[in-house]
C-alpha cells in the first residue's frame, strides 16, 4: 500500500471516544460477489424502511415484471417497492417481519425468466428535485443497514448548508464484507455516485472513510480519486482506525469534520450528509440503466453454514432459499443473525423474506453463538468506557429499574443507538442493549402520560 | 421447518469478548499473589495460616449468607476469595485466629451480603473487616511482630514485637530515633507490619499486572500515592527521605493498588476517579500528620468510599453531542 501518492490522504480530524475492538472475521472479504439464481417464489413485505409502509398497488393473479412498482405510498417518508423477479401475484396478505412486527406482504411466484418491465428506462435528471425524485422513484434505502429512506436524507431544506459528503466505507461490524467488495468490484459505480451526489447537491467537500483494515479497498479507491484531477482535490480519502461502531453516523460525521451531531440531530444540521458507499454505487446504476432496487448483496457466514458467500440475491428472496444456496448448514444452526452481530436482529424463522437494508445473513453454530449466564453487575464501568455517546449504562439500568423517567432522560439514553459496545464489553454478560431499549421505552410512556 | 422452534433470540449484540466477572477476579488473585508470598517469607508460616482461615471464612459466611437468603450462590466468582485475602493482608501477624473470622464474617455478610451481595456494598468491606477488628481489639491490632523473627524465635509463632516504622518515622518530628529500618528493607518489605502491606515491591507487582490486564486503570493508584507524596513532601520541607517512608510504609500501597481501586466503591467516571484519589491522598496524609493513629488508609479509603455515589453525581459526562452552553448551564446547576 505504501506507494499511494499522499495527498488526497487525511486522517480522523477527531478520534471518537469509547467503542471497542472486535474480531474482525472478515472471512468472506475475497469472496467475489456470485448472483444467486432467482428463487421460485418471493415475498415482498411493504415495510422495508424507516417511515410510512407502502400499499400494494397489483392484485392477486396480476402479471408483473422485474422493476414494476408493486407498492407505494402518499408520503415523502417512504420508498416503494418493486417487483425482484417476473411472474404472478399469487398471495397479498400478512407477513411477520424479523423484529416481530406484521406488515402487509406480495407474494410472487417466478415464471423463471426474470423478464424486466418494459417502463424501464434512465430517469431524466437535471436539477436537485428531479435527482431526488428519481432517487424516491428508484426504492433506494440506506443499504448498510439502517433502511432510511435515501431521498429523505437528499433533500436537504434551503435553510441547512452541506459542506461535506462522508461516504461510509467502514464497515465496522465484524462478519460483513459487502461493502468492501463494492468498493472494489464497483469501484467507478462507487465514485460515479459520489461525483453525481456532490454534484447535484452542489456540496463542496468529501470524505471517503475507510477502516485501516481494508487497505485494499482504501488502495483501489484512492488511486480513482487521485486518477481524477476534475475534483480540484476536493474529494479526500480518510482512513480509520478499525474499531467498533467507527462506522456509525454521528461517528463518522465526527472523524471526517471534528463536529458533533447534537442529540436528537440529523448530520444536516452540522453540515454533513453520509451516505453508504453501496448506496452510491447504487445510485450511478440506476441513473445509467433505471433499473430499481430490485436485488442486493450480501454476506453468508457463520460457522453453521456450508459454503460462505457473498451473493446478490433478489429481495424478497426466502432465508431458507439462501441458505440453501450457500450448501446448507454443516452444523446445527443456533442462531442466525439478519445484519451483523453487532446490531443485528436475531430471526425465528427460516421464512423471513431478505429485505432491502439486510446487509448480512450469519449462521451461528453452538461455537460462535456464545451463550452467557448473566452474573450480577460489579460496577466495574466497563460499559461506560466502551460507550462512543458518553452514556453510562450502568445508571441507566438502576434508573429504569426504578421507573424513573426524569433521570432518564438527564442520562441522555435518547441518544443511545443501541451500537451494543456495552453489552459486548460487559464481563456480568447484561443484555445492556436491551436495558437501552427498555429505557427508552420509559421515557415514552412517561411521555405519553402527560 | 422444525428448525423453527429450536433456534435462540435473543437481544443484539450477538457478539460478546470473552471477560468475565470470575476472569477478572481471578486475575485480581494472581496479582496478590506476589504480596501473599512476600507475607510469608517475612512473617512466617502462621501468615499462611491467617490467610487461609480468613479467606476460607470470608468463603463460608458467602455460601452460607446465600443459602439463607435463598439467592443463586456466588462463591463461584471468587470476589470472597479477594475479600477474604485483602482482610488477612490487613491484620497482624499476631492476631488469634477467632478474630480473623470475625472480621470476616463483618466484611462478607455485614458489609456485603446485607446491601445484596456483589457490586452492592458501598464501603469496601475487607476495609471496614479491618476496621471493626481494630475498634474491639486496639491492642492485638497494633501488636507488630519483627520481619523474620519467626526463623529464631523459640516458639516460632510469637516472633519478637517492633514499632512500625511509620510510627517511628512520626515520632522523629518529636525528637525519636530514626526508624531500623533503611529505604531499602522498606522497598523488599523486610518491616513490621500487617502481612501484605509490608513488600511495596510485591503489591507494585501485582499492580502492574492489573493495568497490563486492563482490570484496573492507573489514575487511582497514581493520584493518590501522588497525592500523599506532594503533601508529605510539603509537610516534610523537602526531606526526601520521609517522603520515602511516607510512600512506602503503612498501607498506603496495599490501600492504592488494591483497595481504593475496587469497582463497586470507587467512582465509574474518569473525573470522578480524580477527585476520589485526591480525597483518599489528603485524607490519608490528614490523619497520619494531625491525627492520632499512626494511620489513615483505611479510614481515608472507607470515608471516600461513602462519598462515591455524590462524587459520581457531580462527575456524570454529558451525552455525545450536548451542546457546550448548555454543558455549562448543567454544571452550573
Amino acid at each position: 500500500m505504501g506507494k499511494i501518492h499522499m495527498d488526497g490522504i487525511i486522517s480522523a480530524v477527531k478520534k471518537v471516544r469509547g467503542g471497542v475492538k472486535v474480531e474482525h472475521h472478515k472471512n468472506t472479504a475475497e469472496l467475489e460477489v456470485v448472483r444467486m439464481p432467482e428463487p421460485r417464489k418471493v415475498i415482498l413485505p411493504m415495510q422495508q424502511h424507516i417511515g410510512a409502509p407502502c400499499t400494494p398497488t397489483v392484485s392477486v393473479g396480476d402479471t408483473v415484471a422485474v422493476g414494476q412498482v408493486i407498492g407505494d405510498s402518499d408520503k415523502f417518508v417512504s420508498a416503494p417497492i418493486h417487483a425482484s423477479v417476473s411472474g404472478t401475484v399469487t398471495a397479498i396478505g400478512n407477513v411477520k417481519l424479523p423484529n416481530g412486527n406484521v406488515t402487509q406482504g406480495v407474494t410472487i411466484e417466478s415464471d423463471g425468466e426474470m423478464r424486466l418491465w418494459e417502463g424501464i428506462k434512465p430517469p431524466e435528471v437535471e436539477t436537485k428535485e428531479d435527482f431526488v425524485k428519481a432517487v424516491r422513484a428508484s426504492g433506494l434505502v440506506g443499504l448498510g443497514g439502517a433502511g432510511f429512506p435515501t431521498h429523505v436524507k437528499l433533500n436537504v431544506p434551503p435553510d441547512k448548508n452541506i459542506d461535506t459528503l462522508v461516504i461510509n466505507a467502514a464497515e465496522c461490524e465484524p462478519y460483513i464484507t459487502v461493502d468492501y467488495r463494492e468498493c472494489i468490484e464497483n469501484s467507478w459505480d462507487v465514485y460515479s455516485g459520489i461525483r453525481t451526489i456532490k454534484e447535484f447537491l452542489n456540496i463542496p467537500n468529501v470524505v471517503i472513510a475507510v477502516e485501516d483494515n481494508k487497505p485494499e479497498a482504501f488502495k483501489v479507491l484512492s488511486q480513482i480519486v487521485e486518477g481524477d484531477s476534475s475534483d480540484n482535490g476536493s474529494i479526500k480519502i480518510m482512513q480509520l482506525e478499525s474499531r467498533y461502531p467507527q462506522g456509525a453516523e454521528k461517528m463518522m460525521v465526527q472523524s471526517a469534520t471534528g463536529r458533533q451531531v447534537p442529540p436528537g440531530k440529523l448530520p444536516a444540521d452540522v453540515g454533513c450528509i453520509v451516505m453508504n458507499v453501496a448506496s452510491c454505487a447504487f445510485i450511478a446504476r440506476y441513473l445509467k440503466t433505471g433499473k430499481p432496487l430490485v436485488s442486493r448483496s450480501l454476506t453468508v457466514d457463520g460457522m453453521a453454514i456450508k459454503e460462505p458467500k457473498n451473493i446478490r440475491v433478489p429481495v424478497g428472496t426466502s432465508i431458507s432459499d439462501i441458505v440453501d444456496f450457500c450448501g446448507g448448514f454443516k452444523d446445527e444452526p443456533v442462531k442466525i443473525v439478519a445484519g451483523g452481530p453487532m446490531m443485528g436482529m436475531s430471526i425465528t424463522s427460516l421464512d423471513h423474506p431478505l429485505s432491502k437494508s439486510n446487509n448480512a445473513l450469519l449462521c451461528f453454530s453452538k461455537e460462535d453463538a456464545k451463550i452467557f449466564r448473566e452474573t450480577d453487575c460489579i460496577r466495574c464501568g466497563r460499559c461506560a468506557a466502551a460507550c462512543p455517546m458518553s452514556l453510562i449504562p450502568t445508571k441507566i439500568v438502576r434508573d429504569t429499574k426504578a421507573g424513573d423517567a426524569e433521570s432518564l432522560l438527564d442520562d441522555g439514553v435518547m441518544v443511545c443507538m443501541e451500537c451494543g459496545s456495552c453489552a459486548f464489553s460487559c464481563p456480568a454478560k447484561k443484555p445492556l442493549v436491551q436495558h437501552m431499549r427498555l429505557a427508552k421505552a420509559v421515557i415514552r410512556e412517561a411521555g405519553a402520560k402527560k | 421447518m422444525t428448525l423453527n422452534n429450536k433456534l435462540v433470540v435473543s437481544a443484539s449484540p450477538h457478539a460478546r469478548s470473552h471477560e468475565t466477572v470470575r476472569g477478572i477476579m481471578l486475575d485480581v488473585i494472581i496479582a496478590l499473589v506476589p504480596a501473599l508470598i512476600a507475607s510469608v517469607i517475612f512473617f512466617g508460616p502462621r501468615a499462611l495460616i491467617i490467610e487461609c482461615v480468613s479467606v476460607g471464612s470470608c468463603v463460608i459466611a458467602e455460601y452460607l449468607s446465600r443459602l439463607i437468603m435463598k439467592r443463586p450462590h456466588t462463591i463461584g466468582d471468587f470476589s470472597a476469595v479477594i475479600t477474604g485475602l485483602l482482610l488477612a493482608f490487613n491484620l497482624p501477624v499476631s492476631i488469634e485466629l477467632w478474630k480473623v473470622a470475625l472480621g470476616a464474617i463483618v466484611a462478607i455478610v455485614v458489609v456485603k451480603q446485607f446491601f445484596g451481595g456483589i457490586g452492592q456494598n458501598f464501603v469496601n468491606p475487607a476495609l471496614i473487616g479491618r476496621i471493626v477488628l481494630l475498634a474491639s481489639f486496639p491492642t492485638a491490632m497494633s501488636k507488630w511482630t519483627a520481619p523474620l523473627s519467626w526463623l529464631n524465635s523459640v516458639s516460632k509463632l510469637e516472633g519478637i514485637t517492633s514499632a512500625s516504622p511509620l510510627a517511628s518515622i512520626h515520632a522523629l518530628a518529636k525528637g525519636g530515633a530514626m526508624p531500623v529500618e533503611t529505604l531499602k528493607e522498606m522497598l523488599i518489605g523486610w518491616r513490621a507490619g500487617c502481612l501484605g502491606e509490608t513488600c511495596a515491591i510485591a503489591l507494585i507487582l501485582g499492580g502492574i499486572y492489573l493495568i497490563a490486564r486492563k482490570v484496573i486503570s492507573p489514575t487511582i493508584p497514581l493520584t493518590y500515592v501522588g497525592t500523599v507524596a506532594v503533601i508529605m513532601l510539603i509537610a516534610g520541607k523537602g526531606n526526601l527521605t520521609f517522603l520515602a517512608y511516607e510512600l512506602l510504609g503503612g498501607g498506603l500501597m496495599l490501600g492504592a493498588i488494591f483497595m481504593a481501586t475496587d469497582y463497586t466503591t470507587s467512582p465509574i467516571t474518569f473525573k470522578g476517579k480524580i477527585i476520589f484519589a485526591v480525597g483518599c491522598g489528603v485524607l490519608t496524609s490528614l490523619i497520619r500528620l494531625f491525627g492520632n493513629l499512626p494511620e489513615g488508609v483505611s479510614y481515608s479509603i472507607i470515608i471516600m468510599n461513602i462519598l462515591v455515589p455524590l462524587i459520581e453525581k457531580a462527575t456524570m459526562p454529558k451525552p455525545f453531542g450536548t451542546p457546550k452552553k448548555e454543558k455549562k448551564e448543567a454544571e452550573a446547576k
